[in-house]
């Protein structure tokens, strides 16, 4: 194959700035999505952009979000973890056997975070350990989690949680912002600089390219795939902590069907479900866009479904609509030429 | 022909399958009674019919998520018009929702082989769109069993040779699927575009057109699976079989489906379909509570990719001279 | 040994003409002319990246040209597909034969153009008599009915060339079919490419091995940067005149070989084996030497290496180095003990393809690059600029996909990122395999600097000159096992050859 290459001895570090990249990325791109949708929506409804209905909105999408940068990760190294909506059920029925017991809230919490990175640990080790496709093996471990929930409760329900506990879900930090949300943020900035700043996060994009080179490279691939199934599990662990407090109440079928969207969520962000790309803030401007449709919509009652089949069509478009302008334009291109 | 079918997967499967029908037995006695295996197969028909469809599309290193999606759009599209248009005969309603299926496969087709998006994003995408689809038209409604004519209820049940129509269906896409995969030049190519799609172009192969032949394929089965569990349950409402397309791709898997594409075979998926099948008639048997299902299958996915993974494991180059006999 | 000049009296069997094609931002051929003839073996020579790749692409109907014409006997063509190409008589036999490992030999030869039953089924009884017929007809002693994945790499180009007979292909493209065979395979590949001259073919024969050139084909065209540059008949031609014609200047065969002064040993290795791979490896290696590793293709060479590196497990074994005991378990415990591995294959080990050159660079030196597991960005691109610049890398700028480097420009890469661990021993595994001619001598040259600059070079190679011009000992292996050692003064080529194919008395030690 022929190649891009120059004949200078001098290579620049850069052809492109910062800058001028940005312009042309996938972030900026569902920035004016986001904006789009937000004016849409404050023109379509005077309760929009009320700051108590904006901050009951974000509940929509940060438990979710929570999970999709730990999410995000994983997808970008490879892999994919479809059990992370069991985790929620396995370590909400945890917690509420626990607070059954009479655990106070401390004990509950460190009891979700343990469920939730023991569930992480069950994946990781069989991903990595016995070198088996993540794919097939979370599907298998979702049923796991999510049945083992079942054995527990099957059709009852936890419900008795301490007073204390409530503040997770529904406790404010400050004026409008909820502990959620202050969550979010807190969590958005710790995975960002993970991903972009440091050793792991270039070892996961290295991994995620090519994963045999990035080990002759002297990664440890097996070590850090692992962690990231780890902290996939944790993240489901404080998303079910979070949910469970909101919620108040325990069933087997909380939080069915997550996990696609979470995955959704990363996709839209552009993180390339193949491994390899993708940014944080990418998945944050998602996590803010799938929230406000969602809001959106609810405003103007339409029922939940049918928000869903637009986030189906986002989903499709989001990725189609790159691919057929490229293809367009190379057409005009050589139309012209 | 006889050594390789000892070593295969099916062998283990059946034998594991043996063990568990003897473990069943031994609690109740009454389980392997032919009465009771025939119903356990009639309960499984569907699951097969799905799984055979499923196969060829992980086959072409595709995965199809929207299955039980489309299942339900189809089955709602065939009661709704036997509700609201009652001359419709049901055998047209069945074409309708084969049609249907196929057509709707084929979008998902269509999406993989021309924009070339991820299979796992497409089939996610276009789940969620054909159940918000199935809302839009009706409703939210249910269809309920008195609403249904009884001759759309009635066939699949009708008994034919002594056994119920629906058994009947399910055996002739085996065969049907038998005779696809071995003798046409399109079942050799599901297999050897996702055995090795790069190979594949360079013998002349379409890879992106065999994978939408697999999806159209996968859709109609979930079609015709659609009207099949609308009319066993006579009921019809947004969410039926929500969740099902993993039990689908998780009777392909304990069949020795490998999801890396190329490995798979029709008498192993229908084996997975039928191990599944019989965990769950099982269980209310033996006394274990219904909502362990859940758990029990999925350590059987967990355990049946190991297996798998065992076998397929590639082994080191054999240099040596005296490494030879031994390997 | 050739007597064919009769072919340009005979009617092509296909002709391209005026042939160009273009990618966003590369010219990849422009106006090229290519005519091959029944009967006759036509070489295809140049360097990477000159275009060879893309105009079998363009024969086989997996790339459509942007202009010209393809002619068969006479009759003006278009391939659509690859399909059409193969309907058309066009089949190619590729570098790594690429065939399906899970379905049968039969199957492999005949899937695409299966014989159908009236109902269109594909009758698999009168397949296999087929085949075993086509496989006989070669000399191959293949049961059709077993899977291919049970093949060895030499069956599988039988397996490949039966295929071609079977579509009753006029124009058989063999894409560097010796990259992966033994001295034994490729003289049963030339005897094959005979049998297929006989029947008439039209053979283009693509190599970067101008022995197999001369012995195999009768004629030559040459690609330089997308163009057609020369053109005739290999018996009157020389290889010095095919090289100039391919980098447009002179180079000479001279290895730029330092004597640097060899020192201390540094590694050590002592009885180290693999259950089925090696067995018995004992040597050592000194400051400032290039040892070199011959052998055959599959003689247990790279699964040596690659387990001295921490990829792969020994049964037993010590390494040493500088005296003290090394446990290596994992390539990162590897390069924290000095040794590195420049891999042969490139894509697949070697470079991050997706990830630009400055992070590839620092792949393996992150913690040199960061500061409490924070990456600094100017030390990256310091790190990046100090050793590509030394390996005098041609690219546009250091935030540039790897993937789109040259395969020359991305071994330098893959050299650099491990020259920037300082290591104390560096593994070459076929440096130069498959890359253009100013990169090999550009990676010799450098060789020879690290090595008088006292680190420790291994390089594995199956090209004989290249183990002659650099190395100043060599280690031959065959079938998992030391088979001789030769000082610097004793290597001859024919010693070599006769090690490696353990042909009669070995002078050296020997195992």
């Amino acid at each position: 194959m022929i190649s891009v290459e120059q004949t200078a001895r001098y290579v620049p570090d850069r052809l492109k700035s910062p800058a001028a990249r940005w312009v042309k990325s996938w972030e900026s791109l569902l920035i004016v999505v986001a904006l789009a949708i937000f004016i849409t929506n404050s023109f379509a409804s005077p309760y929009f952009l009320d700051p108590w209905n904006l901050s009951d909105a974000s509940f929509n999408f940060t438990e979710k979000a929570l999970i999709a940068f730990a999410m995000a990760l994983v997808i970008i190294s490879g892999e994919i973890d479809l059990s992370v909506a069991a985790i929620i059920a396995l370590t909400s029925t945890a917690m509420g056997y626990a607070a059954q017991a009479g655990f106070d809230t401390p004990m509950l919490v460190a009891i979700g975070l343990a469920t939730g990175l023991g569930c992480g640990a069950i994946n990781g080790l069989l991903v990595t350990g016995l070198g088996l496709p993540s794919i097939v093996v979370t599907i298998g471990t979702m049923s796991l989690f999510r049945g083992t929930s079942f054995i527990i409760l099957g059709d009852q329900a936890f419900t008795s949680y301490p007073a204390s506990f409530a503040y997770f879900g529904q406790g404010y930090v400050w004026w409008v912002f909820s502990f959620e949300l202050a969550l979010f943020v807190v969590a958005a900035i710790v995975y960002g600089l993970l991903l972009h700043k440091t050793n792991f996060g270039r070892a996961v994009y290295a991994i995620g390219n090519n994963a045999t080179a990035a080990l002759f490279s002297g990664i440890r691939v097996g070590r850090i795939k692992f962690i990231l199934f780890l902290l996939t599990g944790l993240m489901a662990g404080m998303a079910s902590i979070c949910l469970t407090s909101r919620l108040g109440s325990t069933r087997p079928s909380i939080a069915l069907g997550w996990e696609l969207e979470v995955v959704t969520m990363v996709v839209l962000g552009g993180v390339n479900i193949l491994g390899g790309s993708g940014s944080i803030p990418g998945v944050v401007l998602a996590a803010l866009i799938m929230g406000m449709v969602t809001f959106g919509f609810g405003l103007l009652n339409v029922p939940g479904i049918v928000m869903s089949i637009f986030i189906g069509l986002l989903l499709i478009l989001v990725i189609a609509l790159p691919i057929v302008y490229g293809r367009l334009s190379r057409r005009w291109a050589r139309s012209a030429a | 022909m006889l050594t390789m079918f000892l070593r295969s997967r099916e062998l283990l499967l059946l034998v594991a399958i043996a063990a568990l029908l003897v473990v069943v037995t031994w609690r109740f006695p009454g389980f392997i009674t032919l009465a009771n295996l025939a119903n356990v197969y009639n309960d499984t028909s569907i699951l097969i019919i799905l799984a055979l469809g499923q196969m060829v599309v992980i086959l072409t290193r595709c995965i199809d998520l929207s299955m039980a999606a489309n299942l339900a759009l189809c089955g709602m599209v065939a009661a709704m018009l036997n509700f609201y248009v009652p001359g419709l005969p049901v055998l047209l309603l069945v074409l309708i929702a084969v049609v249907l299926g196929t057509a709707l496969g084929a979008i998902n087709g269509l999406l993989v082989w021309k924009l070339d998006i991820p299979p796992i994003v497409v089939t996610l995408g276009t789940m969620t769109i054909f159940r918000g689809t199935i809302f839009l038209l009706s409703g939210g409604a249910w269809i309920n069993a008195h609403q249904m004519s009884d001759l759309f209820k009635s066939l699949p049940r009708g008994i034919v040779a002594g056994m119920p129509v629906l058994s009947w269906l399910s055996l002739a896409v085996i065969i049907a699927m038998l005779v696809v995969m071995r003798r046409t030049p399109t079942g050799r190519a599901f297999y050897a575009v996702g055995g090795n799609p790069h190979a594949a172009v360079y013998t002349g192969l379409d890879v992106g057109y065999t994978r939408f032949k697999a999806y159209c394929l996968s859709g109609g089965f979930a079609g015709l699976a659609g009207y099949l569990w609308v009319s066993r349950y006579a009921v019809a409402y947004v969410d039926i079989a929500a969740g099902f397309e993993l039990d689908v791709v998780a009777a392909c898997v304990i069949g020795g489906i490998s999801i890396a594409g190329g490995v798979g075979t029709v008498p192993g998926a229908v084996l997975g379909a039928l191990f599944l099948g019989i965990i769950k008639n099982a269980l209310p048997v033996v006394n274990i509570s219904p909502f362990a299902q859940m758990a029990i299958s999925g350590t059987v996915i967990i355990i049946a990719v190991a297996v798998n993974a065992r076998a397929e494991r590639r082994k080191g180059r054999v240099i040596l001279k005296r490494a030879e006999h031994v390997a | 040994m050739l007597h064919d000049t009769t072919t340009s009296r005979i009617a092509p069997a296909i002709t391209l003409e005026g042939i160009s094609k273009s990618f966003p931002g590369v010219r990849a051929l422009s106006d090229v002319s290519l005519t091959l003839y029944p009967g006759s073996v036509t070489a295809l020579v140049g360097e990477n990246g000159a275009g060879k790749s893309t105009l079998v692409k363009i024969l086989t109907g997996i790339y459509k040209p942007d202009g010209g014409s393809i002619r068969i006997n006479g009759t003006a063509v278009s391939f659509p597909t690859a399909h059409a190409a193969s309907k058309a008589g066009v089949t190619a036999i590729h570098q790594e034969t690429v065939l399906f490992d899970d379905l049968s030999v039969a199957e492999n030869i005949f899937i695409g153009h299966a014989p159908k039953t009236r109902f269109g089924f594909v009758d698999w009884a009168f397949v296999n008599e087929k085949a075993r017929a086509l496989l006989k007809e070669i000399g191959a002693d293949i049961d059709p009915s077993i899977r291919l994945r049970d093949l060895g790499i030499a069956n599988r180009h039988l397996v490949a060339i039966a295929r071609a007979l079977s579509i009753d292909a006029q124009v058989v493209i063999m894409d560097e079919p010796t990259a992966a065979l033994s001295h034994k395979e490729i003289h049963e590949l030339s005897e094959l490419v005979e049998k297929l001259k006989a029947a008439g073919k039209a053979i283009l024969f693509i190599s970067h091995k101008f022995d197999e050139i001369f012995r195999i084909a009768d004629r030559y065209t040459v690609f330089r940067d997308g163009r057609m540059v020369g053109e005739g008949l290999i018996s009157q031609t020389t290889e010095d005149q095919l090289v100039r014609m391919m980098v447009g200047r002179d180079v000479g065969q001279v290895f730029p070989k330092k004597q640097a002064e060899i020192g201390e040993p540094v590694l050590t290795v002592a009885g180290y084996r693999h259950p089925t791979e090696f067995e018995d490896i004992n040597f050592e290696l000194r400051r400032g030497e290039i040892l070199g590793f011959y052998g055959l293709v599959g003689a247990g060479r790279s699964e040596f290496m690659q387990s001295l590196f921490g990829v792969t497990k020994p049964s037993a074994g010590a390494v040493r180095i500088d005296g003290n005991i090394a446990v290596i378990r994992t390539p990162s415990e590897a390069i924290a003990q000095g040794i590195v591995y420049v891999p042969e294959e490139r894509g697949r080990q070697g470079a991050v393809i997706g990830l630009p050159i400055f992070q590839n660079v620092t792949l393996p030196s992150l913690g040199q690059v960061s500061r409490k597991g924070f990456l600094r960005m100017a030390r990256e691109f310091a790190l990046a600029r100090e050793y590509t610049a030394r390996l005098d890398l041609r690219a546009a700028s250091l935030d540039q996909d790897v993937g789109t480097l040259s395969g020359g420009n991305q071994q330098k890469v893959v050299i650099a990122k491990w020259l920037a661990t300082k290591p104390k021993v560096i593994i070459l595994d076929e440096p130069t395999k498959g890359i253009d001619i100013g990169s090999k001598a550009a990676v010799h040259a450098f060789m020879s600097e690290l090595a008088a600059e006292g680190l420790s070079v291994i390089m594995v190679s199956s090209e004989i000159p290249e183990i002659i011009g650099m190395a100043d000992r060599v280690i031959v292996m065959r079938e998992g096992r030391i088979v001789g050692r030769f000082e610097r003064e004793e290597l001859t080529a024919e010693r070599l050859v006769r090690a490696a194919a353990g042909i009669g008395a070995v002078p050296g030690e020997g195992a």
